[in-house]
């Protein structure tokens, strides 16, 4: 009989845990202590008990098995895994910012606001909007409060019937999420063989009943729109609204401004064009910039000047609260450790031509790759591309496909580009390299990559086992969903353990 | 694909047996899914449904769809079996993968077994 | 306080090395890519772009240096006044100062850690994986449920994404709201913005609420038409109660019961769990996360496991591999934006990942005894500084319920300028609850955690009784 128990690499907290155990602990009570209310106590606090040295240990290990930036080159389109600078996570984490309670008084916390207030200036300057929210906590809440915004601003001109919202086939799932979240009717444009938005279809969609549009220029496949202003006009002339995406700004950064092509508004992802670190899934931040018409509904509170300052005495800054405000987003002021800090740091490193140079090699290095492969993988447009671009993950008269290639990558240790998006390109690969990846990197990803659709064709199971020389190999995610195992615990004999 | 030649068929992948009243998801759609992991009735017993309406929501490991009703009629039993054991509706859609039985029943747009099959082949390309 | 200058003017050239800090690529490595691509220049690349527009002139001061940038962020945090080094603090309101072992971000600061993706790839994110998991397990522990999310960006946003679910589980056809006035404000204010896309009929906090009522007083407004009733616990004013009775109301017309919970005191107290809630949500923040003036924070949520499939946000799930290894991975995938779209219940993405990781490192460091032993102190001290503060001539306790570590304090006068006196001192009072709550215009909702000493305690005690002779 086989033994199908599976083998543990590494236990969980929970298995290490051994009673009586101590990791961190606190001094006595220097009050006299107060009789605890016996009735409204727990009976167990079933919690592990390990000591220090165990619970590093036990995360190192676990560190172990992660790919990261700090460790090898992510090209995964949409997300721009750019190089994360160390000096960003030593201001983050400075005293007078980590200490620092948000409902203070305004006096006491003046430097703060500053930043604040200076962040939104110079966010204002990148994308030419005229104000700019820093509360939503990531991308996509920065969507929803831009959705929120749109759908108030039509309110608040006595138009409800404006119930449809325009997205691209080719959008990512949160711009239809979120819009789904207001009720909104999603109305799908097609992208044209150049894959532009497809301008026949979108006037035929355009009418009075239309919210606007949400739209990221470059789209995910990596194309700037050859008709930009002319999709925003028509938008603008039906009554609706341009919501632009900003996940793809790492390309447009002095380059051109978004406002200037006719956006109403956008959202930014600091964890994606200003560096902030993906954290493993978060903490992201998404500040929200809007057009002049739009300033009134941003939500509270925005940081301004409550009195304004002279050669001697600085302005000071607060909280106000928009005229028509659409209201609080979260609890608190956003992201301000984790992002505000970190995105203005990097903004004061680069200046204006260290922002250009960003947009312009991130650009650099996904054309770069694209001349590399364009003859070995199929690429849907015959186009420069931005800082990103698609490719398929097949191949004539074989059966591998996109999620193979991508397993396959990590044996030559590399992490996967994007798969299986847009949704309008089949087996997708998204490739975005970043600015920060040197010419050596890319020539071997390239490399790589001609190697395995080599692979492909001469030996298939090379792909289709893979990875093959990782510590885990592929998951059984059928038994993940159907045995829906979430959590673990201590042991049912955990008390009598020795 | 394996359509039955006793069922009708609508273009959203359903089936509907006119003789006994029930309905389901068919062979071309759990395939198309794959692997389901989750299903949940959207009706209950006495409910009258449409057909066109979403009468159960499906989730697979990559995929997520909702089921219209392919007839209409007033609902006499849903199969509550499904919920324990979601990938009956992989292995079995047409018989213990029935997910509603209506009474009266009046399909709404159908096809029958030869135009679905000829239709199924038209969507894989 | 120093002055901080706005640099907003582009005063000189900047110097070519300093824009090209992070970009690995040499002058020469460019002209060979140009040419492998087929064009001359950069500027080349950008066509496609409108010309009028094309290349605008960014008005922002030039680059700094690495020691540049460093010092002038130094100058700025050093502006601010701290509660370390600058400030006593007793100042709660839903983000508390609690000790950080130095462990937890010795370990965050690990690259493997902080620059790490989302876990799409499992095969190469095990460590992700595995940590979320492990925080998923203790969450459920400490709340009594059943499962948790990988998490949601705040207490308040989670609490709006339990209407949202509940509005979903009634598929629209209930549309009623039940929340005590006692949830906190901000909450309070987040579900009416993240819910004014649909006509929902909130009840229970209007400005005319009783604060003094019992919970069970909401029994009243419980009716078919509910989907969810909300309380917090302990609740704004650092009340406990135990809600068993009011979830059964919930539970007899059918709703769900939500409760927002301080993870702190469930260390010690009876969890929402035992009084049978469906979901418990909260702030994570008080669990090894800094106060870095509010953000970025962590939503926890947690519920009972019939309501798994419903649940917004990720979810890691174990599994095992194909050589036979136990490892987790993303699941339930299907119910998330990035292929439900418009139907699925919530559009979150990017959540506090990072942080869910810390808040794990932190329950495990301090571990079953360290747990309890903060939430202990955190009430010892502040009954002891209640106790002495009652005894302030016309001050006063404002409820005679049981509390854990926050209390509201009536200091008959208003509560703005009591703090002032405060601030003059360098303690940083309690939160004027006249901000939220009309009637508590002299009020002062007074926060004490493991980091107030008892000298502290006593000389806010002494400054405050100079601040009632005043």
């Amino acid at each position: 009989m086989t033994d199908t128990t599976p083998k543990i690499i590494e236990p969980t907290i929970f298995d290490l845990s051994s009673p009586g155990r101590t990791g961190v602990t606190f001094p006595e009570t220097d009050v006299p202590r107060t009789e605890l209310p016996q009735s409204m106590l727990r009976a167990d606090l079933p919690l592990p008990e390990l000591a220090e040295v165990d619970v590093v240990r036990h995360y190192m290990h676990l560190s172990k098995f992660n790919y990261s930036v700090d460790g090898g080159y992510y090209p995964l389109g949409s997300c721009t895994m750019k190089y994360n600078p160390k000096i960003d996570e030593d201001t983050c984490r400075l005293p007078g910012f980590l200490y620092t309670h948000p409902l203070q008084p305004i006096e006491t916390v003046q430097g703060n606001l500053a930043l604040m207030y200076q962040l939104q200036e110079w966010l204002k300057e990148i994308s030419g909007f005229a104000a700019v929210t820093l509360q939503p906590a990531a991308g996509a809440h920065g969507e929803f409060t831009g959705v929120l915004i749109m759908r108030t601003y039509h309110k608040s001109r006595g138009d409800a019937k404006r119930v449809k919202m325009l997205i691209p086939d080719s959008a990512h799932g949160t711009n239809p999420a979120s819009a789904g979240m207001m009720g909104l009717k999603i109305v799908q444009v097609p992208s044209d063989a150049r894959g532009n938005v497809d301008l026949k279809a979108l006037k035929e969609q355009c009418d009075d009943t239309v919210l606007g549009m949400m739209l990221t220029n470059p789209n995910t496949l990596g194309l700037f729109d050859e008709h930009i202003e002319e999709v925003c006009k028509i938008i603008h002339e039906c009554g609706g609204l341009m919501y632009g995406d900003g996940a793809n700004l790492n390309a447009l950064l002095g380059i051109v401004r978004p406002a200037d092509l006719g956006f109403d508004l956008m959202h930014f992802n600091l964890h994606k064009t200003f560096a902030v670190p993906h954290g493993g899934g978060g903490p992201g931040s998404g500040p929200v910039g809007v057009a002049a018409h739009l300033t009134d509904f941003l939500p509270e509170p925005l940081v301004g000047i409550l009195e304004d300052g002279d050669d001697e005495t600085p302005p000071l800054f607060g909280f106000i609260k928009p005229a028509k405000s659409i209201g609080r987003m979260k609890a608190f002021h956003g992201q301000f450790g984790g992002g505000f800090v970190r995105a203005f740091t990097y903004i004061a490193m680069h200046g204006p031509d260290g922002l250009k140079d960003i947009s312009q090699y991130a650009v650099l290095n996904a054309n770069y790759l694209l001349a590399r492969l364009r003859n070995t993988y199929h690429v849907p447009f015959d186009r420069i591309c931005m800082h990103e671009f698609v490719a398929e993950g097949q191949f004539e008269g074989s059966d591998v496909r996109a999620l193979d290639i991508a397993k396959r990558l990590m044996d030559y240790n590399f992490h996967p580009p994007t798969n299986y998006f847009p949704l309008i390109v089949h087996e997708a690969l998204m490739i975005e390299p970043t600015e920060t990846e040197n010419k050596d990197t890319l020539d071997a990803f390239a490399e790589a990559l001609i190697k395995i659709a080599e692979e492909a064709k001469q030996q298939p199971e090379l792909l289709h086992n893979a990875p093959s020389t990782t510590q885990f190999g592929r998951m059984d995610e059928v038994r993940a969903a159907r045995d829906l195992v979430l959590c673990c615990w201590l042991p049912e004999d955990y008390e009598q353990q020795e | 694909m394996n359509a039955p030649s006793n069922l009708k068929y609508t273009k959203s992948n359903e089936w509907f047996d006119p003789s006994s009243g029930a309905m389901g998801l068919t062979d071309y759609a759990q395939s198309q899914l794959s692997d389901i992991v989750f299903v949940e009735i959207l009706v209950a017993a006495g409910d009258t449904v449409e057909a066109g309406i979403p009468i159960a929501s499906v989730e697979s490991v990559k995929a997520s769809a909702e089921i219209y009703a392919s007839a209409t009629g007033k609902v006499i039993t849903v199969n509550k079996a499904l919920s324990e054991k979601p990938e009956t509706l992989n292995s079995d859609p047409y018989s213990a993968g029935w997910m509603i039985k209506i009474e009266n029943g009046e399909p709404g747009d159908v096809m029958d077994s030869a135009a679905y099959e000829k239709y199924c082949a038209e969507q894989t390309k | 306080m120093s002055w901080i200058p706005l640099r907003t003017k582009n005063t000189a050239q900047s110097k070519r090395n300093n824009s090209m800090t992070y970009i690995p690529i040499s002058l020469k490595e460019r002209d060979a890519m140009l040419g492998a691509i087929g064009v001359k220049t950069l500027d080349d690349l950008f066509k496609d772009v409108p010309a009028k527009h094309r290349f605008p002139k960014l008005n922002l001061p030039p680059a700094l240096t690495e020691m540049e940038a460093a010092a002038e962020l130094a100058d700025i945090a050093a502006s601010n006044e701290n509660v370390h080094s600058d400030l006593i603090s007793f100042l709660g309101a839903g983000m508390y100062n609690h000790y950080i072992p130095a462990v937890v971000d010795h370990m965050l600061r690990r690259g493997e850690f902080y620059t790490a993706y989302t876990p799409y790839q499992p095969e190469i994110s095990q460590g992700t994986l595995q940590g979320i998991f492990e925080y998923q397990s203790l969450m459920a522990t400490l709340t009594g449920m059943d499962v948790s999310n990988a998490s949601h960006y705040d207490g308040a946003t989670a609490t709006a994404e339990a209407v949202n679910m509940a509005y979903a589980q009634f598929r629209g056809k209930r549309k009623k709201v039940v929340i005590s006035p006692t949830v906190h404000p901000q909450y309070r204010a987040v579900i009416r913005t993240y819910t004014q896309g649909v006509e929902l009929d909130l009840a229970g906090d209007d400005g005319n609420a009783d604060l003094d009522s019992s919970p069970e007083e909401l029994k009243s407004l419980i009716d078919d038409n509910t989907m969810i009733v909300i309380v917090q616990y302990p609740d704004f004013f650092g009340r406990i109660y135990d809600y068993t009775k009011l979830i059964e109301a919930a539970h007899s017309k059918g709703a769900l019961a939500c409760v927002v919970a301080n993870p702190t005191a469930l260390a010690m107290f009876k969890t929402p769990g035992e009084m049978d809630a469906d979901i418990v949500v909260g702030e994570g923040q008080p669990l090894g996360i800094p106060l870095w003036f509010g953000g970025p924070t962590l939503g926890f949520f947690t519920t009972k496991k019939s309501y798994v499939h419903k649940m917004a946000g990720r979810l890691v799930g174990e599994t095992v591999d194909n050589h036979g290894q136990r490892a987790y991975v993303l699941t339930l995938t299907a119910r998330e934006q990035h292929i439900k779209r418009e139907r699925a219940t919530s559009n979150i993405c990017t959540n506090e990942g990072l942080l869910a990781l810390g808040s794990a490192i932190y329950m495990s460091v301090l571990g079953k005894s360290g747990m309890r032993q903060v939430a202990e102190l955190c009430y010892h001290k502040a009954h002891y500084a209640a106790a002495q503060l009652s005894k302030i001539k016309g001050m006063g306790l404002c409820f005679s319920e049981p509390f854990f570590h926050e209390f509201a304090l009536c200091v008959n006068q208003p509560a703005e300028e009591v703090n002032a006196h405060l601030l003059e001192h360098g303690i940083l009072g309690g939160y004027a609850l006249g901000n939220d709550y009309p009637a508590l215009k002299n009020h002062l909702l007074i926060a004490v955690t493991e980091m107030n000493s008892k000298e502290q305690i006593d000389t806010l005690v002494g400054v405050l009784s100079e601040a009632n002779h005043d």
